[in-house]
């Protein structure tokens, strides 16, 4: 930074700020992924198209997930939103 | 009993055979008997950035066919003593990496040398897989970038879940962070991740941070490790990050940027 660069009104926030904030988010996801077995990708991938069978639905609305609480306690939540009915 | 140290970052370009030929070279100048071994099967580079491409002869695939024996691929190196080289092949596929083939070639290796440093290939294919199987040690090379950020945390998850010391249930492989092509200026003027939040995200243990330097294009233009120049900035932050990796405790340098001189702080740089 030299002298005149105080004299510019330049107060946007830094791009590092953004940067870890980008970064932190991808990576608590990259974590939460990088604990379920090898085969939750497939399992997850099976289950939204035997879902689509019968229920027109997209990709974003169908949200399969892994939760392990504790070691002896895991969670598989399926979250589907279902279309309106007409 | 050997330690193996893997030298990777799943992003390419962010300085794995720089930091895996400066480490290599900083054990063996303290005295270590070391090697440096290239994993990136088809694209060879190692032996460039060492100084020893024109002496290659066998490598590190003919000696998993049994083509050549370790004596005959393992490339001495000139400038110190205690330290080999164990090139990649320029030919063949990746698949020739095999972890029966491997594990073989670093057992025996284990039985003569002091630390066995693997330079992993980017990605997360077969070689890379291989170049951290047989780890105990993990050094991940970082930029303080998003891309290189986000691509460390993939290889640390690799690490805990698909190395052997994971599978056979053993102590995990020590993590440590390495961060290159640091520019303290740019962190002051808020352009580049600052190192505390490099490693406030990874979480892993900081080991080195190499500042951006022009030494290090000029040792490769030569063949020379870098921390072969102890005049470089990143010479240095070498020769330190290997001090820690033999257990010593030293502050970090080059953390700060230079001072400017009168004329450079009225019209920047």
């Amino acid at each position: 930074m030299s002298l005149l660069d105080y004299f510019k009104t330049n107060k946007k926030p830094s791009t590092a700020v953004t940067a870890k904030e980008r970064l932190q988010i991808i990576v608590a996801h990259q974590r939460g992924e990088r604990d379920a077995p090898d085969y939750f990708p497939q399992m997850k991938q099976e289950i939204i198209e035997v879902i689509r069978k019968y229920v027109q639905v997209g990709p974003d609305q169908v949200s399969v997930q892994l939760d392990q609480n504790d070691e002896n306690l895991s969670v598989l939540e399926l979250n589907v939103t279902l279309p309106e009915q007409n | 009993m050997a330690q193996i140290i893997v030298v990777t970052s799943g992003k390419g370009g962010v300085g794995k055979t720089t930091s895996s030929a400066a480490i290599a070279t900083g054990l063996a100048m303290k005295g270590h008997k070391t090697v440096v071994i290239d994993f990136d099967i088809g694209l060879r580079n190692l032996d460039l950035i060492m100084g020893c491409e024109r002496r290659v002869v066998y490598d590190f695939v003919n000696v998993i066919n049994g083509e050549a024996n370790l004596n005959q691929a393992l490339i001495k190196d000139k400038r110190t003593p205690k330290l080999f080289v164990l090139p990649a092949s320029q030919t063949r596929d990746k698949d020739a990496l095999t972890k029966e083939g491997v594990g073989k070639v670093l057992e025996d290796l284990a039985k003569d040398f002091e630390y066995i440093i693997c330079d992993s290939p980017a990605g997360i294919e077969t070689g890379a897989m291989m170049a951290l199987y047989f780890a105990d040690v993990a050094i991940v090379t970082t930029n303080p970038e998003v891309s290189s950020v986000r691509d460390s945390d993939r290889i640390l998850g690799m690490l805990q879940s698909k190395s052997k010391r994971a599978e056979d249930g053993l102590e995990p492989v020590k993590e440590y962070l390495l961060l290159t092509r640091y520019s303290p200026a740019r962190v002051t003027t808020g352009e580049m991740l600052s190192v505390q939040d490099v490693e406030e995200i990874l979480a892993i243990p900081l080991i080195g941070v190499i500042p951006e330097s022009q030494a290090v294009l000029k040792a490769s233009n030569s063949g020379v490790p870098v921390i072969i120049d102890q005049e470089s900035d990143a010479g240095m932050a070498y020769s330190d990050a290997v001090e820690r990796l033999l257990g010593e405790e030293l502050p970090f340098r080059f953390l700060k940027e230079e001072k400017k001189g009168f004329l450079k702080r009225i019209f920047g740089s």
